[in-house]
Parts: C-alpha cells; structure tokens; sequence
C-alpha cells in the first residue's frame, strides 16, 4: 500500500521487464514527490493527512501508538468498571458509568485513527488479544478501593491529559482531532477523580485513609507513565523529528510532578516520595528515583493483573463472538435481500 | 499548567435544560406517603436494571455495546434517582438513604428486572421486554395529574423510546442471524417469560392513586404491550413462549433469590461507612 522511500528501494534492483521498470520508475517518482512533501508538511509544522504520502516507518509508529493508546482505554475501562456495581452513591455511580463509556469511546476514536491508517480494527483487536500488542502498563495494577477510583481519575488521568494535550498538535491530522476531544473529556475525568480524593480526605478518619492509601499505591505507577527515563527511550527522538511527541519523558513528568504537588496540598494528603522538594534553582520539583526494575517487570506481563486484564478481554471476546457472527450474517442476508429487491424492479 | 487542563467540560450528566435529580430535591415538590410508595416501585426496577446492565461495561460483544448498555444503564439510573429522590420527599430522606440503607424485603423491583445477564440474548430478552412495558407506562404516566411524574415520565419517554429501538433491532439480528444466534434468542426469551406478568401487577397502592389519575395502573398496559412484544416476537420469526407467570408476582420481594445477592453488592461500601458522605 505504502510507498517506500526512494533512498531505501533502489528501482533498478526490482526491474526485470519493461513493463515493470516503467511502473516501478512512477512509483519511485510518486514517493520522491510524496516524499519531499512530507518532509515539507513536517518541516512547516502542518498535518500529514491519510492520503497523503508517508515514509513506512512514519505509518508503523502511529500504528503503534494509536493503537496502544487504544488498548490502553479498552483495558482502562476494567480497573473502573469493576466499581460501578458498588459505588457509593447514586451520583457517583452515574458518573463513573458515564465516565468508564467515555473511555470505550475514546477506544473507538482511536480505533477509527488507526484504521485510517490502514490497519482495519479487527486486526488491532487480535494484537491486543494475542498479548502482541502493549497497553498503559499503570492498569495491571488493581482497582481495590473506592478510593483508587479517585486516584485514578486525578493521577492516572492527570498523566495521561499532561502526555496528551501536546499530542493534539501531533502531525498525523486524524489522531490529533481525536486527542482534542478527548482531553476535553479527559479534564473532566481528572477533576472528578480529586474531587473524589478530596470528599474522603475531608471525611471520616476511615475514608482519609483510604484516600491516602491510594495515593501511596498509584503515585509511583503514574509517574512512570510517561514512559522510561529519555537515556533509555530509543523511540522518542524519531517521534519528536516527525512532530508526533513535542516533549520528552523527562519534561513531561516533570511538568506533572509540578502540577500534582500543589493539588496534593489541597487535598490534604502526602505525595510518598521523601525527595520530593522545591528547587529554587530549576524552579521545579526534585522528585526521587522510580523503581524502574518494577515497571519494566509489569512492561513485560508480570504486573499484578496481566494475566486478569488480558483473561477478561479475551472472555468479553469470546463469549461475544456468537453476537458478532449474528451480527454479520444478518446484514449479509438484508444486503442479498436488498439486491434481490432491486433486481426485480430494474 | 493552566495550559494543560482544559476550563469547559465534554461529559456532562445531564444535556441542556432537561431538570436533574438535584433540582428535583431543591424544587420543594413533594410527594405524600402513596405516591411516594409509587414512586418507589418505578424507581426500582429502574435502579435494579440499571445496576445489571452496569455489569456488562467492559463485556460487551463489541466495544459499540459497551457503549449501548452503559448508555442504556446511565439513563436508567437517571430515572431511578428521579423517583427516589421523589419518593423520599414524603419521608425525609435521599435518594441513597433509599437505595442504600434499605433492606431486601423493602425494596419493590419486579423479578425480571433481578433475573441475571445471562448471555447478550438473555439481556436483550429482558431489555425488549421492559423495554416496551416502560415506554407504555411512560407515554401514559406523562398525563398524571402529579405534575413531578409527569415531567420525569417525560424526560424518560424520549430515552425509552431508544431502548426499545436497540432491544428490538437486536432481537431481529439474533432471531435472523445464525443458527445459534437464533437459539439462543428464543432461549433468552423463554429464561424471563415466566416474569413478564408482575409487570402488570396492581400492587398497592397503584390502583388507588390510579383512579386519581397520578399513577397508571398496571394492568392496563398488559393488553397493548403483550400485543407489541407479540408482534414484533411473530416478525422476528420466534415463537411466543408458551410460559405461565410464575406465582408470587407481587413485587414484595419473598420469591426472589436473586435480590439479597445484588443488594449486597451495590450497597456494600455504603453500608461499611454508614453517615459518611461521598
């Protein structure tokens, strides 16, 4: 489908009949065009549109990326799905109902990127499925109590807005229209989530534990969010030369931990990092070290609920599949029918 | 920082004017002990399914039912706190102090709104079912001379009227799908029949407070909705279950098994921390 670059297909190599070195010769034209003007959008800072030309590469990373941050809102809707049946309160319920179907539409928008891309959702269903393909490794970890809903809201959607609202800017026009809306909806998710922390922080001695406690579990986690220290992130320079990532790592959990720590104070609560503490001279917050040897450990699938996550994906699937067969046969049939209909009366 | 929070908010609870719980409980109506009592059996059986279709978020067949059920489940628990919040206008108490504190035996939900998921058929069995006595009830109870359930039943219609719509297009892709999906429709539908006749139970005090023209009684939805679920039952090529109703069908909760099991989970938290506020 895609066209190679001129640099990495020499034509002359693939020419063995006349026919084929006259195609071939259009082709490499066609990139060499398709390929100056890439670089030209990139360059002038513009959107690269599914139509227009793209390096391999360039098309495989966002396929990567969209599509992990796809799996990442599928699998995110379990750790929150699994408190709708026990929330506390009618109100709190309908919001978190609300706001877990909002992340299975931030899947389908995602999806939908991806496929303009190229890439059709079933075979993105089946990388996630097959464990191929990654998601945020911050929902192998368990959704215990009400107040993990709460953290989860502030800390991992406050991580999440922080990584996502430069990538509204993202070169690839499809997924950056996709991240506006969803930031929107995002910021509504973080400002529920501290809302949450700060009603148990301001209420019994029992649900300011609670809150605590869950601060002290995802702190470490959401942090490591934004992906490995930038020495050891191979991928990032790439992106950044594409206008894909327009920060690094380290810059954007940096610009978290400058967010959270004053919230934290409003909340009453303690961020549980004992470096953590102004710099006059940076004019930010020095944080300590993360244990990266867990995070790399939960990358790799052995995080506490791996093996939950991807069970209950796999079992939605299965035992959907029935419905999806229905689904296909039946519109097979109305569109034979609809055929049939204008057969006869043509 | 400002820069990376956004001021307006995408999700909202509810869309434009349409009047929220909230307003409902600082309007001032109030409601006295029967059409409180009323209000309760509407109320639960909304709260009731919306706690079950809750379930399926995340198990859906395909991520678009995800999104239908939670839709679906969202606008039913919008009329359940309507009419708890209604109801407890007569005795001084919440919406949670009603869907929370509670016991078994108080609640009024009908069986087939308790009978679990089952499979996506099944669901979609009892969706088309209380789909198509709710519309019914809504498109009448928008005339009750209470003018609080008047316009809850209003706002209600408009979100029903989608409800039936998914439950009926989805029995019509089962019942002409495949082999399975065929079987497996006509078994859905044959594993809640036996609980389709307490929705048209005259519990107490409906008949009273019918005759005042502020509820719809029961009973008189049976005709019309059983010739809707037979019809559109008929068109997708399955048969009507030949089931009697199960006795007991009097919403009092004693026949139920499965009421003890989904109260304990919705209000385990709540219980664990009585007086708090979330």
């Amino acid at each position: 489908m895609s066209a190679q670059s001129p640099q990495l297909h020499p034509v002359e190599a693939t020419a063995t009949t006349e026919q084929i070195s006259e195609d071939a010769r259009r082709a490499a034209e066609e990139a060499r065009v398709g390929w100056e003007r890439f670089e030209q959008l990139i360059a002038e800072d513009k959107r690269v549109e599914p139509r227009d030309w793209m390096p391999n590469n360039y098309r495989k990373t966002l396929v990567r990326q969209v599509s992990q941050h796809a799996h990442s809102e599928i699998i995110g809707m379990q750790p929150e799905g699994n408190w709708i049946t026990r929330a506390p309160s009618l109100k709190r319920k309908a919001v978190l109902m609300a706001k877990v179907q909002d992340e299975a539409g931030h899947g389908l928008y995602l999806y939908s990127a991806a496929e303009t891309l190229g890439t059709p959702r079933d075979e993105l269903y089946e990388q996630l499925y097959t464990g191929k393909a990654k998601y945020s490794s911050i929902f192998n970890y368990p959704a215990r109590t009400w107040a993990d809903i709460g953290a989860i809201g502030w800390l991992v959607d406050g991580a999440a807005i922080t990584n996502q609202v430069p990538l509204c800017r993202a070169s690839y026009g499809p997924y950056g229209r996709a991240m506006v809306r969803i930031c929107k909806e995002e910021s509504f998710h973080q400002r529920q989530g501290w809302e949450i922390l700060y009603t148990l922080s301001h209420g019994t001695q029992a649900q300011k534990q609670m809150a605590q406690d869950a601060v002290d579990r995802f702190y470490g986690p959401a942090l490591q969010m934004f992906g490995p220290p930038d020495d050891e992130s191979p991928n990032s320079k790439q992106s950044m030369a594409w206008n894909i990532k327009r920060f690094s790592n380290d810059d954007l959990r940096q610009r978290f931990v400058d967010m959270i720590v004053p919230q934290a104070e409003a909340l009453g609560l303690t961020l549980p990092d004992p470096e953590l503490k102004w710099n006059d001279e940076r004019g930010h917050y020095d944080y300590g070290d993360l244990d990266w040897d867990e995070f790399f450990s939960v990358v790799k699938g052995n995080g506490p609920l791996n093996h939950q996550r991807l069970a209950h994906y796999r079992a939605a699937r299965d035992e959907g599949a029935w419905v999806r067969e229905a689904a296909a046969a039946y519109a097979a049939k109305q569109q034979q029918a609809a055929h049939d209909a204008a057969l006869l009366t043509a | 920082m400002s820069s990376f929070t956004t001021q307006d908010s995408a999700t909202r609870i509810s869309v434009g004017d349409a009047i929220t719980p909230e307003d409902l409980s600082s309007s001032g109506a109030a409601a006295d002990e029967k059409t409180a009592r009323y209000a309760l059996i509407l109320g639960d059986d909304s709260l009731i399914l919306a706690q079950r279709l809750g379930h399926w978020i995340s198990r859906a067949p395909e991520l678009e039912e995800d999104i239908a059920l939670g839709n679906i489940a969202l606008d039913l628990l919008g009329h359940a706190r309507f009419f708890l919040t209604y109801a407890g206008t007569a005795w001084g108490k919440t919406e949670d102090d009603l869907a929370y504190f509670r016991d078994e035996e108080e609640f009024r939900s009908a069986r087939l709104v308790e009978q679990e998921n089952g499979d996506f058929a099944k669901t979609i069995a009892r969706q088309l079912i209380f789909s198509f006595y709710s519309h019914e009830l809504y498109s009448r109870l928008v005339d009750s001379a209470d003018e609080t359930l008047a316009a809850v039943a209003e706002k209600a219609l408009k979100e029903v009227a989608y409800h039936q719509d998914h439950a009926a297009q989805w029995l019509l892709r089962l019942a002409g799908g495949t082999e399975e999906s065929q079987r497996r429709m006509q078994a859905g539908l044959e594993s809640v029949w036996a609980y389709v006749q307490e929705l048209f139970y005259d519990a107490e005090p409906t008949a009273e407070l019918a005759e005042a023209g502020i509820a719809v009684l029961p009973s008189s939805l049976r005709e019309s909705v059983m010739e809707r679920l037979t019809g559109i039952i008929e068109q997708a090529g399955l048969r009507v279950p030949e089931i009697k109703g199960a006795f007991g069908a009097d919403r009092s909760g004693r026949f139920s098994e499965q009421r003890g099991f989904i109260l304990a989970e919705m209000q385990v938290l709540a219980r664990q921390h009585p007086g708090a506020s979330w």
